[in-house]
């Protein structure tokens, strides 16, 4: 790896990637181990290799450890296997609460375990003896972390367009020229980087950082659940997926934050209501929207909840990332959807209390406005019945009304996902069970958001709109940078979208655009996006209106499906990283980028906004958006607390959700919805 | 002078003997290379750190055995520890036969653990001796004496 200057400063573009030059001397690191004999060896291995060692041999002290001084690491090495703490447990938490690399080591060298530690979040396993050649670079692994941070950082800042090369455009996806931008500078950056990671790369391109869209993400829980959770491996789920210019590399970080997304579904407890969170265990419908993952999605055909076939769907629509062929996976999306919805809506119900009393509906959207979830669980059931009725996706093009509201709902539930995503592909990003991210698409969420990709593909226009709008909502989150993981599902490209983005006119055009045609899937997709922006980018809420503003246009013409085409996931990526790049974004062309580029990962308070707001905007879609929420970036504050009050917020979501519940029941016109209580 | 050189004679050979039974191997070597001045023993304080703490596991394993029936997955687990602490500081035939322990309990053959923890135990013992004479012959010696690395 040949950092921008050998071992100098890290020049990456920005300056919030600075190393000393005397780097990595002095790297601070954690090396936690039962055995005092490895602990002492190793402590003298890295002070050999003149980084700052701090020991420690038990688990629990580490974390104190890193708790109180949460900036006084750069890195943690710890044992698999300790008495008091499972090696892995601590790799999670410390991913979780601090995000710092954790690097495994253990004598034992059977793969399945260390299969377990990358799919807990290692960033390396060491197999002991240590030599203290791995250990002399492992400060490559800090470095990987800072720069891909800041990458998404810059990706949601506006599209350099400097940078940027057309990307090969064979993704449909994610290659779209919108979202070359995100790439682009993340590649730049990367290009140091790259070259390790290129190593056994399939790909001939300099990786770009890919955007985990919403389809892309569904197609990769396709191919994971095809595979088997337990054998996926990146590879295969390469092949799988089959996207052109999609590495190994980028699916094996990706399978990671899946995993660890799942396993922390699985931890936590799955009566805990979390609605969103499907968690097998419970009713797959319900918590579909969190945890639809491929797991889910299986869950719910066994339970009927989904049939069998709207799973196939959705996976072959995963799978299939067809390029947008109007009306072809639509209709497989509406089934899902409304199967999805309906299972929200069940769990909904049920998980209402429990979303209320636990933060648990935070731990799988961390960022994702939980909110969203409830609402938009509410909306996708709506939407599933609106959407049964108007197969909006598939053919609704010129059905605002329906589709809004489904897309509105699937916009809403992008979003969530999308930050979740952003979470999970950021890996720097703060962690968010960026598995959380998936569920939500998968579920009903996926259901959706297949419709919306789906439908973004085929019709775009009715997703779109809808997602605009919600981005325009996003918009206002963005200000709110709790820790939305951006990264989890950058829409991927769409380039449509951006085109369907432009019909995103946040703030003031926003509500036209969702009643009118919410087209928007594409729009769906930038609300995560945004939310990861606007993590990051506090400042970024007017790339959101940028976005708007592109949705605007498209939404009112069927030609937003054909734009909104690639996805709305591309929309969002392209807004994400617009926006992250630069607060300043205010291209409205760009929109799609603002705004949805937040997938990766910064933006994690503002998902959860723009959830809120996307709830507001889906139960208003009907109605006009609530002017107020639509231009509430200000309110975002009140919102999620810059702490990232998403359990407020889901609590506050959910009992409005409670009480709109019911009137929700009327399709689109959310109506009943209370959304507009979102707490603020 | 000429004492030191003959101390630091039979110090190399001790070291090399230790080598050439198979008792120690490279990871031994490693922790040589890490000593420094700033460390003047690190070896022997490593060595040290791990005679007390596998003591502890040996009589761990050792209460382990008389219970009948043996559970194997607990065995298994102290075994893993101590392999681990034997392999840090190169102790080769321990290592092996820790290893060999393992596959006894992973096959729930009971008798097999018994006998290997027998020849472990031993040779264990055996090692020990030697590296506590080999450190007290180099601190007669001198520093740095555990310079001379086979190559």
């Amino acid at each position: 790896m040949n950092l921008n200057n050998d071992k100098g400063s890290m020049s990456t573009a920005s300056s919030s990637v600075t190393v000393s030059d005397q780097f990595p001397a002095g790297l601070r690191v954690l090396v936690v181990d039962d055995d005092p004999t490895c602990l002492r060896i190793l402590e003298k291995m890295l002070g050999t290799c003149l980084y700052e060692v701090t020991k420690c041999n038990r688990a629990e002290i580490a974390l104190d450890m890193l708790r109180t001084n949460k900036n006084g690491y750069d890195i943690v090495i710890s044992d698999v296997h300790m008495p008091d703490m499972d090696g892995f447990k601590l790799l999670e938490q410390v991913g979780l609460e601090m995000d710092l690399p954790v690097i495994m080591m253990s004598a034992d060298d059977s793969k399945q375990v260390v299969m377990k530690g990358v799919t807990h979040g290692a960033c390396d396993y060491l197999i002991k003896p240590v030599r203290i050649e791995a250990l002399k670079n492992i400060w490559q692994h800090v470095v990987r972390k800072r720069k891909n941070e800041w990458k998404d950082l810059e990706q949601s800042g506006s599209v350099e367009e400097g940078d940027r090369q057309p990307k090969p455009s064979e993704e449909a996806d994610y290659s779209s020229s919108a979202n070359e931008g995100n790439w682009r500078t993340s590649k730049r950056r990367k290009d140091e980087e790259e070259e390790i990671e290129e190593r056994d790369d399939t790909s001939t391109l300099k990786k770009p950082r890919v955007v985990w869209s919403v389809e892309l993400h569904q197609q990769f829980v396709s191919a994971v659940n095809q595979l088997g959770i337990d054998k996926a491996v990146p590879k295969k789920i390469l092949e799988l997926m089959n996207v052109p210019g999609l590495t190994r590399e980028n699916v094996a970080s990706h399978l990671q934050k899946y995993r660890l997304y799942l396993r922390r579904l699985s931890g936590v407890s799955p009566h805990q209501g979390n609605s969103f969170i499907s968690s097998h265990s419970q009713e797959p419908p319900y918590g579909s929207l969190s945890s639809l993952s491929g797991l889910d999605f299986q869950t719910l055909a066994a339970t009927g909840q989904i049939p069998a076939q709207s799973l196939a769907t959705l996976q072959a629509a995963g799978l299939a990332r067809s390029a947008a062929k109007p009306g072809l996976p639509m209709p497989l999306v509406d089934q899902r959807n409304i199967f999805s919805f309906d299972n929200q809506k069940l769990r909904f119900g049920e998980g209402q209390p429990q979303h209320m009393s636990s933060g648990k509906q935070m731990n799988l959207l961390h960022g994702i406005p939980t909110t969203m979830d409830s609402k938009q669980l509410v909306n996708l059931h709506h939407s599933a019945q609106s959407l049964g009725s108007l197969n909006m996706q598939a053919s609704a093009h010129g059905n605002p009304s329906g589709q809004s509201s489904p897309l509105l709902m699937q916009m809403a539930q992008p979003q969530s996902r999308g930050q979740i995503l952003t979470e999970t592909s950021g890996g720097q990003v703060p962690r968010l069970p960026t598995s959380v991210g998936h569920p939500i698409l998968s579920n009903g969420a996926a259901g959706a958001m297949l419709a919306i990709n789906g439908i973004g593909e085929n019709s775009r226009g009715t997703g779109y709109n809808s997602v605009s709008q919600t981005s325009s909502v996003l918009n206002f989150p963005l200000n709110h940078s709790a820790e939305l993981p951006g990264n989890s599902f950058p829409l991927g490209s769409t380039p449509g979208i951006s085109a369907g983005m432009s019909t995103l006119t946040t703030k003031g055009g926003f509500q036209e655009e969702i009643n009118s045609d919410i087209k928007g899937s594409g729009g769906f997709m930038p609300s995560y996006d945004i939310f990861n922006d606007l993590q990051q980018h506090k400042p970024h809420n007017w790339e959101l209106q940028n976005v708007g503003f592109a949705f605007d246009a498209s939404q009112h013409s069927n030609s937003l499906q054909a734009s909104v085409d690639v996805t709305p996931s591309v929309l969002v990526n392209q807004g994400y990283s617009s926006s992250q790049r630069n607060v300043q974004n205010s291209n409205v062309s760009a929109m799609g980028k603002p705004i949805f580029s937040v997938g990766e990962g910064s933006e994690h308070g503002i998902a959860l906004n723009v959830g809120q707001h996307l709830n507001s905007l889906l139960v208003d879609n009907s109605t006009r958006v609530k002017s107020e929420r639509v231009t509430d970036t200000s309110c975002q504050p009140t919102l999620l607390p810059q702490h990232f009050g998403q359990e407020d917020l889901m609590s506050a979501i959910l009992k409005q959700q409670q009480d709109g519940l019911g009137p929700a029941e009327n399709d689109f016109e959310f109506d009943g919805y209370s959304l507009d209580n979102i707490p603020v | 002078m000429e004492r030191n050189q003959q101390l630091r004679r039979q110090l190399a050979s001790m070291r090399q003997s230790l080598f050439d039974q198979g008792h120690l191997d490279e990871q031994f070597i490693l922790l040589e290379e890490l000593q420094d001045d700033a460390n003047p023993n690190f070896v022997e304080e490593v060595v040290t750190l791990h005679y007390r703490d596998s003591a502890r596991l040996i009589t761990t394993i050792e209460r382990a055995l008389e219970k009948s029936p043996l559970d194997f997955n607990k065995l298994d687990g102290y075994m893993h520890q101590f392999k681990g602490s034997s392999t840090s500081i190169g102790a080769k035939k321990v290592k092996a036969e820790s290893t060999q322990f393992r596959e006894y309990c992973e096959a729930g053959n009971g008798e097999g653990c018994l006998k290997t923890f027998q020849l472990l135990k031993r040779d264990y013992a055996t090692l020990r001796r030697k590296l506590e004479a080999y450190f007290q012959l180099a601190r007669q010696a001198g520093p740095n004496e555990i310079a001379c690395r086979p190559k």
